[in-house]
């Protein structure tokens, strides 16, 4: 991808962030109300407040780079240029879901776009990841593999393996916490000790900071981390520190039954630093964009997100006799 | 007796066991509040030096039992969903079920594991498994499978003062469901079946989750003239044979009713048992209801498909009532 000199998106990438973000927004505050709606067959993790992190990394990937993803993965998947129908009727449960119903918003996957799936369990996705980075370095394929992870994650002794190993074998990967401050209705600092990012320092792996709510922050960083993963020299590690506006998991309140963990407070400030809005203020004064031309984009992304739900809809159940077909390869269970 | 939910059943006996003995200590993600309701308002009660969450590192809360058990502590450990127990296996296979016989008899581990499982509600093959075969074949940990609150209570009493491993499997999919608890202090023993429904004609043997669609299908049997014995092993480890093959000898016929997968389930192993021990009165083969082998799927048709249904232990009953 070319970099302007300021090492900053050029106006047609800064357009293209915003639309990508707006778009995972718009596809999961549908997703909110089909939940809250309670007509969504599974259990949805929304990434509201978090576009900036997985779009800003993903828009500086080839669609043959890989990543990993997690539970809260539908912001990976859309920002790594995953269908928005396809991941849409997989939610739904349907048979053109991009996972053929069988896994659901959890587990969404597109091998073709290089995702290699969001992930029910936690840590999951971070050996799998370097196991993605081994294949790359032996075939010296030029692919360099994503893993996102969340703070919690963090704390799964898997993560210091996986640390040490590709520190040791120079492994095309780029480890991305995402620091959004809880895991589940637990504050991170009450599970954290010390800084994340001193973990992987400590393995001798280049390790930055960044603004998770700034995209343009978590894109520069980005391009240098693949930069450096993509040369062979070894691992990168991305903190970005974001914040999750919605509870672990819709119907959160109604789990809790009182319970609650956050102040009402702390939710709205980080509102104010919304990455999408931010975003497009910048867009404006930089000239790049009206504010009439960002109408235009939100009504388009509206207009896909509205379709991609027509798609599900109209499309028909998953195929039950795949349970069976589908568990093996060119075997029988 | 009162009515209570099962969830609510598991929280009267942690405050009970709590209150009863300082040495009873609660860890794991989320215990505070609580995502099941199971450990909620344990912390108000009893504070952080007896209950506390934790990070998320399974492989080493399934350790730090082990290490805590043995330094005193009756340790309750929750896992929340079963599949996290995979994330925790190697303390709990080379370690939790071993370190008795290899320490020759030196060590005591009063651990109690909870955790949910089963399908059923769309959550996909990470958080719909049953587990417990693999627990069973382990050697080393008692399981228990409580059906309703008030065996969830007792067992639940009983493990909590135990003298070793038990994996309590919560039936995530009947929390809110609602039985009658018996008043005060009790316990339920492990390895003593409940027999939930006399019968004479089959017997249905239905583990955890399987028991309310087992006593349903017993209902729907009985209106086509079968009638259905309906068995609760209430734990697998320690197993309860006499109650199973006392009901085997008189009705001869038996479907036993798992939500393990099929191969070496649960119900796989009563079948072998029964073979071996109930040979001569046995007038059909024994027949198996669980899920097959294969991940649980995400769509909702596609799990109707391969979950256990009243449906399915009605077609299985009746094919072996009709057995000659
Ligand atoms: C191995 C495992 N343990 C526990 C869970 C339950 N769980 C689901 S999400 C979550 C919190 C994850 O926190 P983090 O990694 O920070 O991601 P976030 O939810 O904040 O995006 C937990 C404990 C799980 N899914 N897998």
């Amino acid at each position: 991808m070319t970099t302007q000199p300021s090492g900053g998106p050029t106006p047609e990438q800064s357009l293209a962030l915003y639309e990508r973000m707006l778009l995972i927004r718009r596809t999961e505050e549908k997703l909110s109300a089909d939940a809250a709606a309670g007509v969504l067959p599974g259990a949805v993790h929304l990434y509201i407040g978090q576009e900036a992190v997985a779009t800003g990394v993903c828009m500086q990937l080839k669609d043959s780079d890989w990543i990993t993803s997690t539970h809260r993965g539908h912001g990976h998947f859309l920002a790594k240029g995953g269908d928005v129908n396809a991941m849409m009727a997989e939610i739904w449960g349907k048979k053109t879901g991009i996972c053929k119903g069988m896994g659901g918003s959890m587990h969404v996957a597109d091998l073709s776009k290089g995702i290699l799936g969001a992930n029910g369990i936690v840590g999951g996705g971070l050996a799998i990841s370097v196991g993605a980075a081994f294949g790359s370095k032996l075939s010296n394929d030029g692919r360099v593999t994503v893993c996102f992870f969340g703070d919690g994650a963090a704390n799964q002794g898997v993560f210091m393996e996986c640390l040490n190993v590709s520190s040791l074998w120079e492994l095309p990967v780029v480890f991305v916490c995402e620091h959004n401050h809880f895991c589940e209705f637990t504050r991170a600092e009450q599970v954290t000790s010390g800084e994340i990012i001193n973990r992987a320092r400590a393995f001798g792996i280049h390790a930055v900071k960044v603004d998770g709510n700034d995209v343009e922050a978590v894109w520069r960083a980005t391009a240098e981390a693949v930069a450096l993963a993509r040369s062979g020299k070894g691992p990168c590690f991305i903190e970005a520190e974001t914040y999750r506006i919605k509870g672990h998991m819709e119907f959160e309140k109604e789990l809790l039954a009182g319970g609650k963990y956050r102040e009402l407070d702390e939710i709205e400030q980080w509102r104010a630093r919304d990455p999408i809005t931010r975003h497009g203020e910048r867009l404006v004064k930089a000239g790049i964009a009206t504010a009439a031309q960002l109408e235009e984009i939100g009504a388009r992304v509206a207009r896909q997100v509205e379709e991609a739900v027509a798609f599900s809809h109209r499309s028909e159940p998953a195929d039950e006799s795949l349970v069976f077909d589908l568990m093996f390869a060119g075997q029988k269970p | 007796m009162a009515r209570k939910r099962y969830t609510q059943a598991i929280n009267e006996a942690l405050f009970e066991e709590m209150e009863r003995d300082p040495k009873v200590i609660v860890f794991g993600e989320d215990v505070e509040l609580a995502i099941f309701g199971d450990t909620r308002g344990l912390l108000d009660r009893f504070g952080r030096n007896r209950i506390r969450n934790t990070p998320i590192c399974e492989a080493t809360l399934t350790g730090m039992a082990v290490g805590a058990a043995a330094a005193g502590y009756r340790v309750v450990l929750h896992m929340m969903f079963s599949n996290f127990l995979y994330t925790g296996f190697d303390a709990i296979a080379n370690q939790m079920a071993k370190l008795r016989l290899m320490t020759g008899g030196q060590l005591e581990l009063p651990i109690t594991i909870l955790s949910g499982y089963g399908g059923g509600r769309s959550n996909a093959a990470q958080h719909s498994d049953t587990p417990h075969p693999l627990l069973m074949n382990l050697g080393g940990v008692n399981v228990a499978v409580p059906a309703t609150p008030a065996d969830a209570k007792g067992l639940l009493k009983t493990a909590i003062r135990g003298r070793n491993p038990t994996f309590f499997m919560e039936a995530s999919g009947r929390g809110g469901d609602s039985g009658e608890v018996p008043d005060g202090d009790y316990t339920v023993p492990f390895g003593k079946a409940a027999i939930a429904r006399e019968g004479s004609d089959v017997t249905l043997i239905a583990i955890g989750t399987m028991l309310k669609p087992a006593l349903g299908a017993a209902k729907q049997l009985e209106a086509n003239g079968i009638s259905a014995e309906v068995i609760d092993p209430r734990t697998l480890v320690p197993f309860d044979e006499d109650t199973i093959l006392r009901s085997v000898r008189k009705t001869g016929r038996v479907v036993v009713v798992d939500e393990a997968r099929d191969r070496c389930s649960a119900a796989s192993h009563i079948a072998a048992i029964l073979a071996d021990k109930a040979f001569g009165s046995l007038k059909a083969p024994v027949k198996r209801v669980t899920v097959p082998d294969v991940a649980m799927p995400y769509a909702p048709n596609a799990e109707a498909k391969v979950f256990p249904s009243e449906a399915n232990i009605v077609s299985a009953a009746s094919a072996v009532a009709k057995a000659a």
